[in-house]
């Protein structure tokens, strides 16, 4: 996994609540092989009209953000199923960062995995990131995850939380099965004591 | 942290699982269950990649249910895509080495009603499932959750999962629920008050009268929405009712094991004290059947009222989601819940797919004639044959709807079975997202009474006007 640190990049406004991971990866599409290249199918329904043509309207359409690698959405991004796939599409499609005012559990941890970072942030300061950016496509926003801070254009820089763990992980780009690997002695002990103590949880 | 601090139910059994802890609170826990599907094979591919080997094959069992045929299950789908994921369940859990509850299997069904019916999910456990949904499992006292497929490869080569201790959350239902007024009802009430975001990095515990009130299949649904809420898993505290249910089930202990495990099972509870992050009361009794209008679960009214004004919503965000959702839906502001049109109907899903749910339905459509079409999916093959030995699929056939084989069918829509673009369908399913039950779907979230209720009259109805409901 590639490490992140920094980025200076322009933004994807995406001025939706609730978009849960079924509207970012329709649940047909779940059984494509990786190897298809899940970018063609990120919001694959909510990008086209009833025809399945794309919907000028919809923001990723818009030839000025196309390629723009954050995408700052309004509240509860990617709820709902577990399926990373949801990721997948996102990490395709050159998404790098996901800001939001809250996201789904199981999405951002998946997101941590793939090198995708996402970071909760006041919805005033959403608001903000998406008047600039829908003003002018082009501006920059900044994200310093060692700092963990974010800039609009040239305004001051706004903190952000993030969990130290998940931070770690992706500042590093560490697999995190060679971390558990490292803790082995601890494991294989651990394994051998609880199966004294809960012998009965065993599946007979 | 002394013996004498109360401690939640959840900590105690975090506690028990910590295999290590970072200085950063992130701990190592072991992993006690891990249910697979056949969207788990991102999972497999990631380990055969990385050359790794599924570590406690006896731990892992996998279950075929997102893919399943629904109809003329002995042809196999039409799909060759679909037909290549049932597949790899085969291939991946063969080559590991772990037991599978295939498509062929007496016992197969949607892995969350399987995994209690067979016993393999007990309390105290941590289980975890690349599934959403694999918090229905935390009703019987366990640590139980949703992971990616990332995850899932860690927990196959590992037995293990990162994870940073989660916000507690209890949520109290005081009192009884009313009659006709089910497990899911409370549970849409309770996210509509929350919010779809609600519970997020919080575990909920339900706690209070009309939860204890409540069986296991009716406590297994509450649980089973808490992702609904936002919730990292929901869990209730084992008593009389989940010793009961378990005993003499497959996968639980016998004999000696069996009473060592009742007597941990019997310390599985919040201790009173006890300090939880966030406290949530309801009375149950205000309860009335509740349906969503729109596309989030939290677009909850109760089947009394009307459809909501965005005008009222509060805020101009809020507002802006009300106006897409009913544009979406194709509703009007002020229409009555019970004017709404139905096309079709689905009872099934691991949230309502259990006998119980199956009996309630029976007892609305028992004597009556369905008027649109209805689709009725038990949630296992093993509740298919108890739903057959009651008489259960001659109530269903005489009234119109088909009696299908288990899988997870239009719930998901992965399996094929969907519902048809722009037509409204009345759903015992967890989620009225966009698209979810097909491109264009319209799906309104309801009870297995409110549903047979809405297949008997084609239009959102209050089971309780119905009469002889109990």
């Amino acid at each position: 996994m590639k490490p992140f640190t920094t980025l200076s990049a322009p933004v994807v406004p995406l001025r939706l609540a609730n978009v849960d991971t079924d509207q970012i990866l329709p649940g047909r599409y779940l059984r494509k092989p990786r190897s298809a290249g899940y970018e063609h199918f990120l919001f694959h329904d909510l990008r086209r009209d009833a025809h399945g043509d794309p919907d000028p309207e919809f923001v990723l359409n818009k030839p000025a953000y196309a390629t723009a690698p954050i995408l700052v959405a309004d509240r509860n991004f990617g709820g709902g199923s577990s399926r990373e796939g949801a990721v997948y599409a996102l990490v395709d499609q050159g998404i790098k960062v996901v800001l939001a005012p809250s996201f789904g559990d199981i999405f951002a941890s998946n997101a941590a995995k793939n090198g995708l970072l996402t970071v909760a942030v006041a919805r005033d300061v959403i608001e903000r990131i998406w008047e600039v950016a829908e003003a002018d496509p082009e501006s920059p926003l900044t994200i310093d995850l060692a700092a963990q801070t974010l800039r609009i254009a040239n305004e001051d820089a706004v903190p952000f939380e993030i969990d130290p763990f998940r931070r770690e992980c992706l500042m590093k780009g560490l697999d995190d099965i060679d971390l558990t690997l490292s803790h082995s002695d601890a494991l294989d002990a651990f394994e051998t004591e609880y199966a004294n103590r809960y012998g009965f949880r065993n599946p007979t | 942290m002394t013996s004498s601090t109360p401690q939640t139910l959840y900590r105690k059994i975090w506690d028990q699982h910590v295999v290590t802890t970072r200085d950063d609170g992130t701990a190592l826990l072991w992993v006690d269950r891990h249910y697979a599907h056949e969207g788990s094979f991102h999972a497999f591919d990631q380990l055969a990649a990385s050359g790794r080997k599924v570590r406690r094959p006896d731990l892992t069992v996998g279950v075929a249910d997102h893919y399943v045929p629904t109809r003329d299950r002995a042809k196999g789908s039409a799909e060759p895509e679909i037909r290549e994921m049932i597949r790899l369940l085969d291939a991946n859990t063969a080559g590991s080495g772990i037991r599978l509850f295939g498509l062929d299997d007496p016992d197969q069904g949607i892995v969350h009603v399987v995994g209690p019916e067979q016993g393999l999910t007990q309390p105290g456990l941590l289980i975890v499932c690349g599934d959403s949904h694999t918090s229905t499992h935390g009703a019987f006292g366990c640590l139980a959750f949703g992971i990616g497929a990332s995850e899932v490869a860690h927990v196959l080569a590992t037995q293990t999962l990162w994870q940073k201790p989660a916000k507690t959350l209890r949520i109290t239902v005081d009192g009884s629920l009313g009659p006709g007024v089910t497990a899911k009802d409370l549970i849409l009430a309770i996210i509509a008050e929350v919010g779809a975001d609600g519970a997020a990095g919080h575990v909920i515990e339900y706690a209070g009268s009309a939860i204890t009130e409540l069986s296991m299949e009716a406590r297994m649904t509450v649980c089973n929405m808490s992702i609904e809420a936002g919730g990292r898993a929901g869990m209730i505290a084992p008593d009389e009712t989940t010793i009961g249910w378990l005993k003499g089930r497959p996968a639980v202990p016998q004999g000696q094991a069996w009473d060592a495990a009742v007597a941990q099972w019997q310390t599985l509870k919040t201790d009173a004290g006890a300090e939880f992050d966030r406290e949530v009361r309801i009375d149950g009794a205000s309860i009335a059947p509740t349906v969503t209008w729109g596309v989030s679960p939290e677009h909850a009214e109760p089947v009394t009222g009307t459809v909501p004004d965005p005008a009222q919503a509060g805020d101009p965000g809020r507002a802006a989601a009300w106006e897409a959702a009913l544009d979406y839906m194709g509703l009007a502001a002020g229409q009555a819940l019970s004017d709404i049109r139905i096309d079709r109907v689905f009872i099934g899903s691991c949230t309502n797919a259990r006998i119980e749910d199956l009996r309630s339905a029976a007892r609305v459509l028992d004597g009556r004639t369905t008027v649109i079409p209805t689709m009725i999916v038990p949630g296992s093959s093993a509740v298919k044959r108890q739903a057959e030995d009651e008489g259960l699929d001659r109530v269903f056939t005489a009234s119109g709807a088909e009696w299908l084989e288990s899988g997870c069918s239009m719930c998901a829509a992965t399996n094929g079975d969907m519902v048809p673009p722009g037509e409204r369908c009345a759903s015992t399913t967890n989620r009225n997202f966009r698209g979810r039950q097909g491109p264009g779907s319209r799906t309104h979230l309801m009870s297995p009474a409110m549903a047979a209720a809405a297949a008997v009259t084609g239009h959102i109805t209050d089971v309780r006007r119905l009469g002889d409901v109990r």
